[in-house]
C-alpha cells in the first residue's frame, strides 16, 4: 500500500538501523515528543534495533494524557445531564475522572451505562451535524488536542456560528506543545539531548516554528513522522546533528510538513481561538501553552453555558504519571505499572490513552517490560 | 506506599464488557465461569462436546445484535445461521439442528423482518442445516433495535480425535483460511455517523465444508477456532492462554487486503483486532500443513488459506508477533471497545 509499505519496509530499517549504529560514538539520550511515535515505536520494537549508546524517552505529546482532571470531571458533570448528547474522540471515554469518596474514578464510560448519552465521533464536524439534526438537544463536543485537532475544531465552532447552531457547544482543553517542550528542556532533572518534533504538529505549525526552540535550549530538532522508516531517519539526523555539535532544526517529514507550516489552518485556529495559561495532566500549569474560545465565540463555551465547577481533583499519589509524561521516568519504573494501574483500572490517563506511553508499554510487550525493569532502571541510572 | 488498591470492577455493565477484549474476559472469568463451573464449561471452546451413548454431539448458542440490520455481503439473519454453523464446525462437528429467537421491536416494518427470515432460509440451506424450533417475543419501541436473534445449533461431531485447546502441541502449525478484517471494516462503513465509503463486503460464510473436507481427507486437526469479535489476536490468545503453549506469528504471513489496511490505519485500529464471520483458524502437526492447505484451497470460503506460524513450545501461554525487521512483540488483548456491537 503506497506510503505505508516503503516506510515500513525491512531492508531500509535494517539500514538505518546499522547506520545509528555507525553514527553514534557516545551516549545520546532523545526526545520523541509525540505519543502517536512512542506508540509506534514499541509497537515496531524500533527501541531493540538502536545501539545500547542511544536512550528514547517519551514526551508528553499525547492529549489525552495531558489533559487536567479538572476538565475530566466537568466532561463527566455535563455528559450526565439529562439532555445532552456529549460527544468525544473515543480514547477520551476511559479516561478517568478524580477519585470518589469510595475510592471508584468514573469515566464517560460509565458515565454511558449510567444513562448519559455519550457518543464516540470521529471528527468534530460530526457533531455539529447532530447539533443539527437535534435542535432539541445540547451537543457538546470534548475539543482536546494540539495543534493538530485545534484547526478542525475551530472549523466546527465557526460552521456552527454561522449556522446559528444554538444548540452546539465545546469544551476546551486545547494544549500547545512549543511552551510545554520549553518547559521540560528548561527543568533542571532534564535529560533530553535532542527531539523529534511530531510531524503532524508541524504540518500544521510549520518546520519554522521549532527555530526558537532549537536555538533557544541549544539542542537538535528533527521534525519527524510516524512510520518505521521516518523514526530511525529522525534519530539518525538527529544522532549526527549531536555527534557534530550541531544544534538546527531539520525536516525529515517533507511529504507532510512545509516549512510554513499550513497557514490556512493556522488563520481557522487564530479566528477563533486565542492563547491562554493553561493545566497541564502532570506538568502543572504553564504560561500561554493552551487556546481558549475567543469572546466573539464565548456562546459556544460549554464550561460558561453549563456553569460546571469541577471539585478539588485529586490524582491517585501513586501514579507517576508527571514524571513519565516528562521524560523523567519509564512507564515500567512505576511501582504500579501492570499490577494495580492496567489499560482495565487504570490510575492515570497514561495507561488509557491510544497514545500513552504507558499503555504502549502494557500492550506491546506485556510480560516483557515487566521482565526489563531492572535493566532499564539500570540503563536509566547510568546515565 | 498509601494510594488504597482501586476498586478492579465497573459497577454496571458497559459496552466494553461485550467487545471481546480483556473486560470481556474478566466477565466470564469472574461472573459467568464460577457460577456454572463444569468440565464442558471448562474447556473455554467454541462449543461443548457432548457424549450421548454411541453418538458424540456438539452444542453451542450465540446472539446477534448487529447494527445496521443489512450490510454489504450479509444482514443479521445471515450471521445468526453462519455463526451457529461455524461454532459446531470448529467442534469437528457436522452442522444439523438450529433453534432460534427473535426479539422484535415494536414498529420494525414486516417487510425487514421477511428479508431476514428469508436470508436465514437460505443460509441454512447452504449450510444443509433444519431450524427445528423458534421463538418471537415483542419489545416496546426503544427497547430494542428492531431485531436480536439468539439461535443455539447442535451437530455429530465426526472427527475421530478431540478437537481443542487441550489437544495443541509444540511443533504444530498455525494455519488461517484467508484475509482478515473484511466484517468489521464493513459494518463500521455502513454504520451512520462514519463518513467514509468502502468497496468491501463482509466476509459472512459458513465455514462447514472446509471443516468437513479436512476430515475427509483424514488430517489430524487439534485445534480449529473461528475469529469472531476480537479477530485473529483474540482467536491465537484466547488458545494460548487456555493451554498455556506459546504461538509464534509471521506478522507479513497475514493476508489483508489494502481496502482494510487503509481503513485501520485511517480509523487508529490494529486489523488483528477487528472482527471475521467466516475465517478460521487450523493447528495441526506441521507435517500436515501443505495437506490441509491443499484441501483448503479447494474450498470457495478457505481459497486463500495460508501458513502464519506455528506452536513454539509449551511456555508462558504467549503469542509472538515476529516482524521481518527482525522485532518481536507480544499480542494483547485490547483494553475497551474496539468495535462495539459487530456481530
Amino acid at each position: 500500500m503506497k506510503y505505508l509499505d516503503e516506510y515500513r519496509d525491512a531492508d531500509a530499517v535494517r539500514r538505518l538501523a546499522a547506520a545509528i549504529g555507525r553514527a553514534a560514538t557516545r551516549p545520546w539520550t532523545i526526545m520523541e515528543i509525540c505519543g502517536g511515535q512512542t506508540h509506534a515505536i514499541l509497537r515496531f520494537g524500533l527501541d531493540e534495533l538502536l545501539p545500547p549508546e542511544i536512550t528514547l524517552i517519551h514526551g508528553p505529546g499525547c492529549p489525552v494524557c495531558v489533559t487536567p482532571v479538572e476538565l475530566i470531571d466537568k466532561a463527566l458533570a455535563i455528559a450526565a445531564r439529562p439532555g445532552v448528547i456529549f460527544c468525544s474522540f473515543g480514547d477520551m471515554l476511559r479516561v478517568p475522572g478524580s477519585r470518589g469518596a469510595d475510592g471508584r474514578a468514573a469515566d464517560l464510560m460509565a458515565v454511558r451505562a449510567a444513562g448519559g448519552d455519550v457518543r464516540v465521533v470521529y471528527s468534530p464536524l460530526d457533531a455539529v451535524a447532530l447539533a443539527r439534526a437535534n435542535p432539541s438537544r445540547e451537543v457538546v463536543f470534548f475539543a482536546i488536542g494540539f495543534e493538530t485537532t485545534a484547526p478542525a475544531n475551530a472549523l466546527a465552532a465557526a460552521l456552527a456560528a454561522r449556522e446559528g447552531l444554538v444548540n452546539f457547544s465545546l469544551l476546551v482543553s486545547h494544549v500547545l506543545v512549543p511552551p510545554a517542550i520549553s518547559a521540560i528542556l528548561g527543568s533542571p532533572d532534564c535529560r533530553v539531548q535532542g527531539l523529534l518534533a511530531a510531524g503532524h504538529v508541524c504540518a500544521v505549525m510549520g518546520a519554522a516554528a521549532c527555530r526558537p526552540i532549537a536555538a533557544r535550549h541549544r539542542v537538535p530538532v528533527v521534525v519527524t513522522g510516524f512510520e518505521p522508516v521516518d523514526l530511525l531517519d529522525g534519530v539518525l539526523r538527529c544522532i549526527r546533528q549531536l555527534e557534530a555539535g550541531r544544534a538546527e532544526v531539520e525536516n525529515a517529514y517533507a511529504r507532510a510538513v512545509a516549512d510554513e507550516g499550513n497557514p490556512h489552518a493556522r488563520r481557522r485556529m487564530e479566528e477563533v481561538f486565542e492563547v491562554c495559561d493553561r493545566s497541564w495532566r502532570g506538568l502543572g500549569r504553564i504560561p500561554r501553552s493552551g487556546l481558549r474560545l475567543r469572546s466573539a465565540y464565548a456562546a459556544f463555551d460549554a464550561e460558561r453555558r453549563f456553569g460546571v465547577e469541577a471539585p478539588g481533583a485529586g490524582e491517585p499519589a501513586e501514579c507517576l504519571s508527571g514524571l513519565v509524561l516528562q521524560g523523567l521516568r519509564r512507564p515500567t519504573d512505576c511501582p504500579a505499572f501492570a499490577t494495580r494501574c492496567t489499560p482495565e483500572c487504570p490510575l492515570g490517563a497514561p495507561m488509557v490513552s491510544a497514545e500513552g506511553a504507558c499503555a504502549a508499554y502494557f500492550r506491546y510487550r506485556p510480560s516483557h517490560s515487566r521482565q526489563d525493569r531492572g535493566t532499564i532502571l539500570k540503563r536509566g541510572a547510568a546515565r | 506506599m498509601t494510594c488504597p488498591v482501586p476498586n478492579q470492577d465497573y459497577d454496571r455493565i458497559l459496552l466494553a464488557h461485550g467487545g471481546g477484549g480483556r473486560l470481556t474476559q474478566r466477565l466470564l472469568d469472574r461472573l459467568f465461569r464460577p457460577a456454572f463451573d463444569n468440565e464442558l464449561l471448562a474447556t473455554r471452546h467454541d462449543g461443548a462436546a457432548l457424549a450421548l451413548g454411541a453418538d458424540r454431539l456438539a452444542f453451542t448458542t450465540d446472539s446477534y445484535v448487529v447494527r445496521p440490520l443489512f450490510f454489504p455481503g450479509g444482514d443479521i439473519g445471515r450471521l445468526a445461521v453462519c455463526g451457529t454453523v461455524n461454532d459446531l464446525a470448529m467442534c469437528g462437528a457436522r452442522p444439523l439442528w438450529l433453534s432460534a429467537g427473535f426479539i422484535l421491536e415494536e414498529g420494525l416494518a414486516v417487510d425487514d423482518l421477511r428479508r431476514v427470515v428469508e436470508s436465514m432460509r437460505r443460509a441454512a440451506s447452504d449450510a444443509r442445516v433444519q431450524l427445528v424450533t423458534a421463538d418471537t417475543k415483542v419489545v416496546d419501541r426503544g427497547k430494542g433495535d428492531g431485531i436480536y436473534i439468539n439461535t443455539a445449533g447442535l451437530g455429530r461431531i465426526i472427527a475421530r480425535e478431540p478437537i481443542g485447546p487441550a489437544s495443541v502441541r509444540p511443533g504444530d502449525a498455525v494455519l488461517l483460511s484467508g484475509d482478515i478484517g473484511r466484517h468489521g471494516i464493513t459494518i463500521m462503513a455502513a454504520r451512520d455517523g462514519l463518513a467514509f465509503e468502502s468497496p468491501l463486503e463482509s466476509d459472512c460464510a459458513p465455514l462447514h465444508e472446509p471443516v468437513l473436507e479436512l476430515i475427509a481427507d483424514g488430517l489430524p486437526i487439534h485445534c480449529l477456532r473461528d475469529l469472531t469479535r476480537g479477530g485473529l489476536a483474540a482467536g491465537l490468545i484466547e488458545m494460548a492462554q487456555t493451554t498455556g503453549v506459546d504461538f509464534e506469528i509471521d506478522e507479513e504471513a497475514i493476508p489483508i487486503v489494502d481496502a482494510v489496511r487503509g481503513a485501520s490505519e485511517l480509523l487508529g485500529l490494529d486489523p488483528l483486532n477487528i472482527a471475521n464471520e467466516g475465517r478460521f483458524l487450523v493447528i495441526l502437526p506441521e507435517r500436515n500443513a501443505d495437506a490441509a492447505l491443499a484441501t483448503l484451497g479447494r474450498c470457495d470460503v478457505a481459497r486463500g488459506a495460508c501458513r502464519i506460524g506455528r506452536v513454539t513450545g509449551a511456555g508462558r501461554g504467549e503469542t509472538i508477533l515476529r516482524s521481518r525487521r527482525g522485532t518481536r512483540r507480544v499480542l494483547d488483548l485490547f483494553s475497551g471497545e474496539q468495535l462495539p456491537r459487530i456481530c
